[in-house]
């Protein structure tokens, strides 16, 4: 398989040195910078003032909810929506004055949509035969091409087939190989697996990393599922009713969430609303022992349902009654109200721990926590 | 069911009823369209073969049966390109009044046809509206072929916009939106993605429009002119010979049109099923 690629005319950035001369010339990996990008309410969700710099070849998730805006972000950068005002640059060359036929990515759809009446080769040949006459590369090279994507995406032998008469999983696979044919600047991917099972999904998470590191493409994808951004990209961008909560690796979103917002969203978390009174962290009236300081004032903390210890009778614990348990994973996982407000919080304890009974009172000491302005 | 026999059914579904559904399927078909049918090859048949070909290629009848089948299939010809159109903007686009405009497109469906024909006989007549205009260029319409193909177009249009919407408003923006991303005009994406899609659709309507033409009387027999061999359609020569009593003859021409239409019919059935094949299953 490496061998195979090392002489193909994908344009690679693991290797340094020397540039291999590229038949796609325009192929090769930008940088892109978006600058205030506003999109004001349409029919898709808004875009409120987001600047992000992505570099060249690398590989960004934008991570939200549904209606976060992040589809209407990609598909801005794609040339299929228009921004309201800001700036979107190419390697520092302005994309929005080009037209989507100008703005050469690849975009892939999480419909796939293939083109039902072609063959899987006429559908990853499109863009080539698209051209006009006088770009278009001979048929013999087309096919040269076409061939080698197909080998990429190990679909060899599939060409004649329809896509009507593949699985789920191929056909996304040829969307990329179609997207992949026309050696884009940038390639887009529109939650490229939500349509997918689980396994299937995870083997193609496995098979585009690998994919993305023998191309070198600056990838950008969209998706709602934590898991998925966390796996694949060199960075997160996490996107919350049009705003950019938090960019960073995802060891930095998973550790020092931004807001409370990014803690829940990205992995579990329990938030409660606490205050800070002379030094000192209360809920309600309970101190609760875990040495915040900081200012007075009203605060929100937040942790792992794994990052807690139960200190049993020593105080300064956060205490609550258990109202379920439940088997989750490696652990078991207990449902806890806590207080007169009936705050609910969710801890892990492990799964060899004694069984408790509903009712049973309990309390909760977090060991790693973060405490947020309310 | 088909015990004994060689013949296959597909394999009922879970709804039961089947036999019962299927028997009344076939009886429903006999009375209505089948018996009648044998009765006119039957009528046709007591004629002798020498008597029917004598019928059939008469001058008169022929000329009559190339004038149905052409500007039939001149009017469906037109109607499809045209039709297109319609109903690409009438789903496309978005404009004041498009509700209107789509409920137009059934008129020609609701209108008595025998009303339709006076209306365009009124308005390409040499002293009408647009006959008016027309007349002074050398153009005549109104009681020639060209009349009749205006006739046909008119109550053949509704067929292919109807046949065409629901598959129109059925396609994958996305599609499009792929093909730009790489690298496809607007026009080469209706050319290779869109109108492929079309296709299938598009034959089902030329098909529907093409058997309501040939069959069509009322309007075309006011702005025909009805002259033999220059202007009379076949339905008007069965028309003629059953005035005359001639009801060999009448049933004669009526079983040449009926196995002219069932050949066209078939041919176009057979190309749809091409293409659907041809294009996968959309």
């Amino acid at each position: 398989m490496e061998a195979a690629f090392a002489d193909a005319t994908f344009p690679t950035v693991i290797e340094p040195d020397p540039p291999a001369p590229r038949q796609w010339s325009r192929g090769v990996p930008v940088d892109v910078t978006i600058e205030h990008v506003v999109k004001a309410f349409a029919e898709t969700p808004a875009l409120h003032d987001v600047s992000l710099k992505i570099e060249a070849g690398e590989l960004v998730a934008l991570l939200g909810p549904s209606g976060s805006g992040k589809t209407t972000l990609l598909r801005v950068l794609a040339g299929l929506e228009f921004p309201t005002s800001g700036r979107v640059l190419f390697g520092g060359e302005d994309a929005l004055g080009l037209s989507v036929q100008e703005r050469h990515i690849g975009f892939v759809f999480q419909s796939y949509a293939l083109f039902k009446s072609m063959k899987v080769f006429d559908n990853i040949a499109f863009g080539l035969t698209a051209r006009p006459a006088r770009t278009r590369p001979s048929r013999a090279k087309i096919r040269d091409r076409v061939l080698e994507l197909l080998d990429l995406v190990q679909l060899t032998g599939l060409e004649n087939r329809y896509p009507t008469q593949l699985s789920g999983g191929q056909r996304q696979r040829v969307a990329l190989a179609r997207a992949l044919a026309i050696e884009p600047r940038i390639l887009l991917l529109d939650e490229p697996f939500g349509a997918l099972d689980a396994k299937v999904r995870r083997d193609l998470r496995r098979w585009l990393r690998e994919i993305h590191e023998q191309t070198g493409h600056t990838t950008v994808f969209v998706t709602h599922d934590q898991e998925e951004a966390v796996e694949l990209a060199d960075r997160i961008v996490v996107l919350n009713r049009g705003k950019i909560e938090q960019i960073g690796s995802p060891d930095e979103i998973y550790d020092r969430p931004a807001s409370p917002f990014v803690a829940s969203f990205i992995g579990e978390s329990s938030a409660l609303p606490v205050r800070i009174e002379d030094g000192r962290l209360f809920l309600d009236d309970r101190p609760i022992e875990i040495g915040a300081t900081g200012k007075d004032g009203p605060r929100t903390l937040v942790f792992r349902p794994h990052d807690v210890e139960l200190p049993g009778a020593r105080p300064g614990g956060i205490a609550g009654r258990i109202i379920a348990e439940r088997r989750h994973g490696a652990s078991r996982r207990l449902d806890v109200e806590i207080g007169m407000r009936r705050h609910r919080i969710e801890i892990d304890v492990p799964a060899n721990h004694p069984r408790s009974n509903k009712g049973d009172r309990v309390s909760v000491l977090p060991t790693r926590w973060w405490l947020f302005d309310a | 069911m088909a015990s004994g026999t060689t013949w296959t059914f597909r394999k009922p579904s879970i709804i039961p009823g089947f036999g019962l559904a299927f028997g009344f399927t076939l009886t429903y078909l006999s009375l209505i369209v089948l018996i009648p049918l044998a009765a006119l090859v039957l009528m046709t048949a007591s004629l002798g073969w020498p008597e029917f070909w004598r019928i059939a290629s008469d001058p008169r009848t022929l000329a009559a049966l190339r004038l149905s089948f052409g500007a039939s299939l001149a009017a469906a010809g037109i109607n499809a390109v045209f039709g297109l159109i319609v109903a690409w903007v009438l789903v496309r686009y978005d404009f004041p009044g498009r509700r209107l405009l789509d409920a137009f497109v059934d008129l020609p469906f609701a209108l008595p046809t025998a009303v339709a024909g006076i209306a365009l006989t009124a308005l390409y007549a040499p002293n009408g509206w647009i006959g008016s205009l027309l007349a002074p260029l050398g153009i005549k319409v109104a009681y020639t072929p060209a009349g009749i193909v205006i006739a046909l177009i008119f109550i053949g249009l509704p067929f292919v916009v109807r046949t065409l919407q629901p598959v129109m408003e059925e396609i994958d923006r996305e599609v499009e939106e792929a093909a730009a991303t790489l690298g496809a005009s607007r026009f080469l994406t209706f050319r290779r993605i869109i109108l492929p899609t079309l296709l299938p659709p598009l034959l089902t309507g030329f098909a529907l429009a093409l058997a309501r033409a040939v069959g069509e009387y009322g309007s075309v027999i006011f702005i025909a002119g009805n002259i033999p061999f220059v202007s009379e359609i076949a339905p008007l020569l069965i028309v003629v010979r059953l005035t005359e009593f001639n009801y060999p003859a009448a049933t004669a021409v009526a079983t040449l049109m009926l196995l002219i239409s069932f050949a066209l019919l078939l041919a176009i059935n057979l190309i749809q099923a091409w293409s659907r094949r041809r294009f996968g299953n959309v």
